[in-house]
C-alpha cells in the first residue's frame, strides 16, 4: 500500500441550531464543484438543541477513483488521530473536539472563534461560574498543528452574517483545501439567502484567517484606572481629594473609584464618610517601617485596606428604590440601550422597566419611624402591596420618566430613610468587628472584608444574601481561634455563593463544629 | 408545517431513470420507495427518520400522481396495523418510525402482521436510535426480528446500497410472505451521497382495486387454528423461501482477502467504519479491499447456514462485528458451526465491547487485538495512523475545564415560562413528585429547571404517576405534551386517572406541534396543512374522557399558571385535575412571523418589534433569573463596574422579545434591571410628534440632573 490516496478528513464543531447544517452544505457542493466525491454525516435530533452537535466530512479526489475503478469507502465518524481539519464555532466547542482527541499535533488544523456560549452551568453560578479561557486558549496552542483564532462572533456581527459564512471564509483563507475561492463563493450565492451580508463576512475571515492565531489571551485586564489626579475637576472637592492622596498609594486607585461611587450615589459628605471610615481601617495596617505585626504581613502592603474600600463601596451604594430610579433615568442609560438595541440614529424606541418593589422597599424609602411602624402594621403593609404591586413603568413617556424623576429626587432626605439607617447600621457592624479582629488576626480581617460579596441582589435574593453573612458573621470568634480561620472563611464564602438553597454552607459548617 | 421546509427535496422525488440523486440516506429511502411502486406509506415522526414523513408531508402533488396514500399515523401501532393492507390484497405498503421505542409501540401490530403474513410486500423503515446523537434507552431492533419472525435487513450505508436493498426488501417480503425490517443508524440516515435513480412506480394494484373487490381468507386472521397453522407456514414455508432468496440474490457478501486462515464478519450497517478500520491498521486499501476476507451481513435476520459454512471453512478463527448486545448473531454463529464441528473459533465480544456505539476507534482497537491473537503477521504491518489520544495530564486539564453542554429549550420557548412558574411554586410548596414525558418539555429534567422523577415513554406521563393515584397525600403532577397526548396519552393516561378516580393533577402543554421531532402537524395544530384536520381541542378531548376539572391558561401569563397550579394543588375537589399550558413552538412561530414582520417594515407599515435587555449598573451578577430561565439569549458578559468582579446578566442580540425575562422578574420579585425595548418602525406622524414632545420635556429633566451631578467630580 503505497502512498495510497486519502480522503480530506473535516470535522465541524458546533452548538445546535448554529448553521452548522448549512457551512455542511456549502462544503459539500464546493469539494463537488472541484472534483471531489464528497460525504457528510450529521446527528441532527432533540440532543443537539442548544447542545453541542458535530458534523463530519470527507472529500476523496474523483480521479484517484477513475483511475482504481471503483468507488472509496469513506467513514461515518471522526477517528481520534486521523482527522486533517477541526472548525469549532466557540471557543469551548474547539476545546471538546481535542478532548474528543479529534486534534492532534502531527495532523489537525483547527480553526475556531475565541468568543464564549456560556453553558447553563456556567450562567447560573451565584458569582463567577466560567471557565478559564486563558487555558482553553493554552489547550488549544497546545494540541494544534496549524492554528486559527479569531473572535468570529464579532466578524459575523460586523458583517451582519451568521457565524458558519465566518467560519467558511477562515478555511477558505486557510489555504487547507485545494480548492478555488470563487468555488466557495459561488456556493455563497447559490445558496441565495443573505448572499451580500454572508459574502461580506466570507471575505472578511479568509483575510483574518491569513493570520492564523490572532494572540487572543483573554487575560483579564484590571478596569480600575491607575492614575490619580492632583488637580480636583471641581475645586470645592480639593480637600476630598487631597484626602484620598494620603492613603497608601497601591490602595489609592480603589479609593478613589469609591470616592467617586459615593460621590455619584449620595453627596460631598456621604463621600468624607466613606474616607474616614476608610481611615480608620488604615490605621489596622501595618506600620510601614518594616516591624512585622503579629499577623506578619509583609510592610507597604494595604491589603485590608484595599479589600474594605471596594466592599465598604459597593456597601454603601446600595441599591435602594432611590438609586435604581436614579440610574433608569440617566441620559448615558438611554444612549447605552439605544446601542444594544441596535436602534437606528434618531429610531423611536420605549423602554418598558419591570418594577416590583416589595413592602420592605417601599418602607424603606419612607422616613426610618414611618417605615418601621408600616412594616409592623400588616394592614398598612398588604395595602401598601396592593398599591404598588407589580407595576411597568414606561420610561421613555413623560409619566413614566417624572415618577421615576421624582423617586430620584428623594436622593436628598435618603439619610432619613429606613434603609440608609438600616444599611449605615450594618456598616458600622461590621467595620467594628474588622476593627476587632485586624490586629491580632489580620488575615481573617481580610477575609471579613472580602465576605460583603456574597450579599447582592433584591428582595428576596437581598435578604438570602445577608442572612448567609450572617451566618459567617456568628462563626468568626470560632475562626479566630483556628490558625486556618482566614482560609475557612475564604472557603466558607465560596460555600455560601455555591448554591440558592444553602446546602453546600450548611455541610460546610458543620463540619467546623 | 416542519420546521424545515423540504421543498427542494420533494423535487428530487420527480428524478427519472439514469439521473443522478444526491442528498441524505433517509431521502433515498423515500425516493426507492416510490421506485418500487409502494401503494401506502405512513409512519411516525422521531430522529433519525423524521425527514422521511417531513419531506412526503410535502409531497403531495407527486403522491397523488402516482396513486400513493400518505399518512401522518397517530402513532407507530396505527402505521404497523396500516399494513394489514398487504395481507390480503398485492400492495406494497412501507411505514417508518425510530427504532426501538416506536418498535415497542408497533409490536402488537407486527406480531399479527408476521403471523398473518403479507401478499404485498411490506417494507418497515427503522430508524436505529442508537450511539452518539440517540435520545432513547439502548436497545437493539434484532430481538424483535427473530422472536416474530421477521426479516431484518442491515445495509451497508452507502445509498446505492440502501436503494437497492429497498428494492430487495419488497422482493424479499413478497417472495417469503414475510414483514421486512431495514434498519439504518443516524447517521445513515444523514449521511450525504448519490445514486442513479430509477423511473417512479405507479402500484400495480390499488387501494381501490382492493375495496372493489375484498378478499377474504381465513387462514390469515390469527385465531384458532388459524395461528397454529401461520407458525408452521413460517418455519417450514416462509424461512426457507426467504433463505433461497438471499443465496440466490447474493444479499450478503462474501469477499476474498490475501490470508484466508481469518476472516471478519460483519453487519452491513458497520461495513465503511470496519473498513477505516482496516485501513487504518495497514489491512485494507481507501476502496474497500481487505486483506482479511470479509462475509458483511446485509441480512442480519435470518443467518445462512451454508454462507458461514462456506466462509469459515479452513479458517482458525472469525471476529464477529455486531454492535450492541445482547450478541445474537456471534450466539447462532457457534450454534451453526458446532453442529457440523467445525473447529473455527466464532470471536466477537471477547475482543470488542458488548455495549456502546462501535465507532472507528473501538473498532480499530477490537480488531487489532484480533489480528495480535489470531494473524500476528498482519498486525505488524506499520499502521499509517498511529492511535495518538490525549495525554493523561492534558485530559485531566480538559476535564476540569470543558463544561458539559447539555441541550434545553430553544430561545424564547413558550415552555419556559411554564416551568419557571413550576419552579417557583415549588419553592413555597416544596418539591413535587413529577412524572415527565418525552418531548421539548423533557428538558425541564436538565438545568436550570431539574425537575421529572421518572420518565416512562411518549405520552405517558400521566400513566406514569399511577401508583400515586388516590394516596390522599400531596398531589403527584405529570407532564405531558400535546404530541404524547394524542399519540395515547388521551386513553393510557386521562382515560386511565378518570375510570380510576386518580386524585393529581396532568398538565398538558400545548405548544402546537410535535415540536422535539421537527414541529410535525398534530390533531391539536392551528396552522395544520389543508390535507390534515387540524384544531381538535384537548380540552374538549378530556372533557369528553370523564374530566370534570379542566383549565386552560396562556404560559406567558405566569401569574394566572401559578394561581391556577396553586388551586389545583389545593381544591377540594377530587377526580383527576387536567391543565392545558398553552403557547406556541417559537421555532416554528419564528419562521411565520419573522418573514411577514420583514415585509411589513419594509412595506412602510409600522412595526413595533419587541426585545429585551439588562441594566449593568443596577444587575449585581446573582444570576437567580438565569436559574429561572435558561434561555440561550440570557446570558452573562464581564461586569463594566470596575469595582464589581462577577459577570453580569445580559440579553444577546437573539432575543425574540417573547416576554419570560419580564414574566419571571415579576412572579419571583427578583429585580429590576431587566427592560423590555419597543423598536418601532415607521413611526407614525403621532408617534413623531409624541417623541417630540417626550424629547423636550424628558431631556429638560435630564439635563437638569446632569448639571446636578456635574456639580461634584472628582
Amino acid at each position: 500500500m503505497s502512498a495510497a490516496p486519502r480522503p480530506i478528513k473535516l470535522t465541524i464543531a458546533a452548538l445546535g441550531g448554529q448553521g452548522g447544517g448549512v457551512l455542511a452544505d456549502w462544503l459539500v457542493g464546493i469539494a463537488e464543484a472541484e472534483g471531489y466525491i464528497a460525504q457528510s454525516t450529521s446527528i441532527p435530533g432533540v440532543a443537539q438543541r442548544t447542545g453541542a452537535t458535530i458534523y463530519y466530512l470527507e472529500f476523496f479526489p474523483r480521479a484517484a477513483a477513475e483511475a482504481a475503478g471503483r468507488e472509496p469507502v469513506l467513514a461515518l465518524m471522526p477517528v481520534p488521530g486521523d482527522v486533517d481539519c477541526v472548525l469549532a464555532a466557540e471557543l469551548a466547542e474547539a476545546a471538546r473536539a481535542i478532548q474528543r482527541g479529534l486534534v492532534t499535533r502531527e495532523r489537525t488544523t483547527l480553526i475556531s472563534s475565541t468568543h464564549r456560549s456560556y453553558v447553563i452551568a456556567e450562567k447560573s453560578a451565584l458569582a463567577d461560574g466560567t471557565t478559564d479561557s486563558a487555558k482553553l486558549l493554552e489547550l488549544l496552542r497546545h494540541h494544534a498543528k496549524h492554528l486559527i483564532l479569531f473572535d468570529m462572533q464579532q466578524t459575523a456581527e460586523r458583517n451582519h452574517s451568521v457565524i458558519s459564512s465566518v467560519l467558511l471564509g477562515a478555511l477558505c483563507g486557510s489555504g487547507l483545501l485545494p480548492f478555488r475561492t470563487r468555488t466557495f463563493e459561488a456556493a455563497i450565492e447559490r445558496s441565495g439567502i443573505a448572499v451580500k451580508a454572508n459574502l461580506a463576512a466570507f471575505t472578511d475571515a479568509c483575510a483574518r484567517a491569513q493570520h492564523g492565531d490572532s494572540g487572543f489571551t483573554a487575560e483579564r485586564v484590571d478596569p480600575l484606572s491607575r492614575d490619580i489626579p492632583t488637580q480636583a475637576r471641581t475645586p470645592a472637592l480639593q480637600p476630598l481629594l487631597d484626602r484620598v492622596r494620603h492613603f497608601p498609594a497601591c490602595a489609592q486607585p480603589v479609593i478613589l473609584e469609591g470616592t467617586r461611587r459615593a460621590l455619584d450615589f449620595q453627596d460631598p459628605a456621604y463621600a468624607q464618610l466613606y474616607l474616614q471610615r476608610l481611615e480608620r481601617i488604615a490605621r489596622l495596617e501595618p506600620q510601614p517601617d518594616g516591624a512585622p505585626g503579629a499577623h506578619g504581613s509583609e510592610a507597604g502592603s494595604a491589603a485590608l485596606l484595599e479589600a474594605t474600600a471596594r466592599s465598604l463601596a459597593l456597601w454603601m451604594s446600595f441599591e435602594d428604590t432611590i438609586r435604581v430610579a436614579d440610574l433608569k433615568t440617566r441620559a448615558s442609560r438611554i444612549a447605552r440601550v439605544r446601542e444594544e438595541i441596535r436602534a437606528t440614529p434618531g429610531q423611536l424606541f420605549g423602554i418598558t422597566e419591570f418594577m416590583k418593589p416589595r413592602v420592605a422597599e417601599l418602607a424603606g424609602t419612607l422616613p426610618a419611624a414611618l417605615g418601621r411602624w408600616v412594616l409592623r402594621s400588616p394592614r398598612v403593609s398588604r395595602w401598601l402591596a396592593g398599591r404598588a404591586g407589580g407595576r411597568e413603568v414606561r420610561t421613555r413617556t413623560v409619566g413614566g420618566f417624572t415618577l421615576l424623576y421624582v423617586i430620584a429626587g428623594l436622593r436628598r432626605w435618603r439619610r432619613s430613610t429606613l434603609r440608609y439607617r438600616e444599611e449605615n447600621a450594618r456598616i458600622e457592624g461590621w467595620l467594628a468587628r474588622i476593627e476587632q479582629l485586624a490586629p491580632r488576626h489580620y488575615a481573617l480581617a481580610i477575609e471579613l472584608a472580602r465576605a460583603q460579596r456574597i450579599v447582592k441582589g433584591y428582595g428576596e435574593t437581598h435578604e438570602r444574601g445577608w442572612s448567609r453573612f450572617m451566618t459567617l458573621l456568628a462563626q468568626l470568634d470560632l475562626l479566630a481561634l483556628r490558625s486556618d480561620g482566614a482560609a475557612v472563611l475564604g472557603r466558607l464564602q465560596e460555600a455560601a455563593l455555591a448554591d440558592e438553597e444553602g446546602t453546600a454552607l450548611a455541610r460546610e459548617i458543620a463540619q467546623l463544629q | 408545517m416542519a420546521e424545515r421546509s423540504f421543498a427542494k427535496e420533494v423535487q428530487s422525488l420527480r428524478l427519472g431513470a439514469g439521473e443522478e440523486f444526491h442528498g441524505e440516506g433517509i431521502l433515498a429511502v423515500t425516493k426507492a420507495l416510490l421506485q418500487s411502486g409502494v401503494a401506502y406509506v405512513g409512519g411516525y415522526q422521531g430522529a433519525p427518520i423524521s425527514h422521511l414523513m417531513d419531506v412526503l408531508a410535502d409531497a403531495e402533488p407527486i403522491l397523488r400522481e402516482l396513486g400513493v396514500h400518505f399518512e401522518a399515523s397517530a402513532s407507530e401501532a396505527t402505521a404497523a396495523a396500516m399494513l394489514s393492507a398487504s395481507i390480503n390484497y398485492p400492495l406494497r405498503g412501507a411505514v417508518t418510525w425510530k427504532s426501538t421505542v416506536g418498535t415497542n409501540v408497533a409490536s402488537d401490530a407486527l406480531s399479527n402482521l408476521a403471523s398473518a403474513g403479507v401478499n404485498g410486500g411490506a417494507l418497515i423503515i427503522l430508524g436505529e436510535d442508537y450511539g452518539e446523537g440517540a435520545s432513547i434507552m439502548q436497545e437493539r431492533t434484532h430481538a424483535f426480528a427473530m422472536k416474530s419472525q421477521m426479516w431484518l435487513l442491515d445495509p451497508r450505508p452507502q445509498l446505492p446500497a440502501i436503494v437497492q436493498m429497498v428494492e430487495q426488501g419488497f422482493e424479499l417480503s413478497e417472495a417469503s410472505h414475510t414483514p421486512v425490517m431495514l434498519m439504518l443508524r443516524i447517521r445513515a440516515c444523514h449521511v450525504y451521497g448519490r445514486f442513479r435513480t430509477k423511473t417512479n412506480r405507479r402500484p400495480a394494484f390499488s387501494a381501490a382495486d382492493a375495496l372493489a373487490a375484498p378478499s377474504r381468507d381465513y387462514s390469515r386472521i390469527i385465531l384458532p387454528p388459524s395461528t397454529y397453522a401461520q407458525e408452521k407456514e413460517k418455519i417450514e414455508q416462509r424461512l426457507p423461501a426467504a433463505l433461497r432468496f438471499i443465496a440466490e440474490r447474493a444479499l450478503n457478501e462474501l469477499l476474498d482477502g490475501q490470508t484466508d486462515d481469518i476472516g471478519i464478519v460483519l453487519q452491513g450497517g458497520l461495513h465503511n467504519n470496519t473498513l477505516r478500520a482496516l485501513e487504518l491498521l495497514g489491512c485494507a486499501d481507501a476502496f474497500g479491499t481487505s486483506k482479511v476476507p470479509l462475509y458483511v451481513l446485509n441480512v442480519t435476520y435470518p443467518l445462512l447456514a451454508e454462507e458461514w459454512l462456506r466462509f469459515c471453512a479452513g479458517k482458525r478463527a472469525v471476529l464477529v462485528v455486531e454492535e450492541g448486545q445482547p450478541e445474537f448473531i456471534e450466539q447462532a454463529a457457534n450454534q451453526i458451526l458446532r453442529q457440523r464441528d467445525l473447529a473455527c473459533r466464532i470471536v466477537g465480544k471477547q475482543f470488542l465491547p458488548m455495549c456502546g456505539e462501535y465507532t472507528v476507534d473501538a473498532l480499530r482497537s477490537g480488531i487489532d487485538a484480533f489480528l495480535k491473537a489470531h494473524a500476528p503477521q498482519l498486525a505488524v504491518a506499520a499502521a499509517p495512523v498511529t492511535r495518538s489520544g490525549v495525554s493523561a495530564e492534558s485530559a485531566a486539564k480538559l476535564a476540569a475545564l470543558v463544561p458539559p453542554r447539555p441541550s434545553g429549550l430553544c430561545t424564547g420557548c413558550p415552555e419556559r415560562p411554564f416551568f419557571a412558574a413550576l419552579k417557583i411554586l415549588q419553592k413555597q410548596t416544596g418539591p413535587l413528585h413529577i412524572s415527565a414525558d418525552i418531548g421539548c418539555h423533557s428538558f425541564a429534567t436538565l438545568p436550570p429547571f431539574n425537575m421529572g422523577n421518572s420518565i416512562m415513554g411518549y405520552g405517558l406521563g400521566a400513566a406514569g404517576a399511577s401508583a400515586f393515584g388516590t394516596d390522599g397525600g400531596r398531589r403527584a403532577v405529570s407532564i405531558m405534551g400535546d404530541g404524547g397526548f394524542w399519540h395515547n396519552g388521551l386513553t393510557s393516561g386521562i382515560g386511565n386517572a378518570v375510570f380510576n378516580k386518580h386524585d393529581d393533577l396532568t398538565v398538558i402543554i400545548d405548544n402546537g406541534y410535535s415540536a422535539a421531532t421537527g414541529g410535525q402537524d398534530i390533531p391539536s395544530s392551528r396552522a395544520a396543512s389543508d390535507h390534515r384536520q387540524g384544531n381538535n381541542s384537548i380540552v374538549e378531548a378530556v372533557k369528553g374522557v370523564g374530566v370534570k376539572w379542566v383549565r386552560r391558561t396562556h404560559t406567558y401569563d405566569m401569574k394566572q399558571t401559578l394561581a391556577v397550579l396553586r388551586e389545583a394543588l389545593t381544591t377540594g375537589v377530587r377526580g383527576p385535575k387536567v391543565i392545558v399550558v398553552d403557547g406556541e413552538c417559537q421555532l416554528n412561530r419564528q419562521r411565520r412571523v419573522r418573514p411577514l414582520m420583514r415585509k411589513a417594515i419594509d412595506g412602510g407599515a409600522r412595526v413595533v418589534r419587541e426585545r429585551f435587555g439588562v441594566d449593568p449598573d443596577t444587575c449585581t451578577g446573582d444570576h437567580s433569573c438565569i436559574r429561572l430561565s435558561g434561555c440561550p439569549s440570557l446570558t452573562i458578559k464581564e461586569n463594566p463596574d470596575p469595582l464589581r468582579r462577577d459577570p453580569i446578566a445580559h440579553v444577546d442580540n437573539s432575543c425574540v422579545g417573547c416576554g419570560v425575562c419580564g414574566e419571571v422578574a415579576h412572579a419571583a420579585v427578583l429585580c429590576p434591571s431587566f427592560y423590555r425595548a419597543e423598536l418601532i418602525y415607521n413611526p407614525s406622524r403621532w408617534d413623531r410628534l409624541l417623541g417630540w414632545m417626550r424629547a423636550r420635556i424628558i431631556g429638560a429633566l435630564q439635563r437638569r440632573a446632569e448639571r446636578q451631578r456635574l456639580r461634584y467630580v472628582l
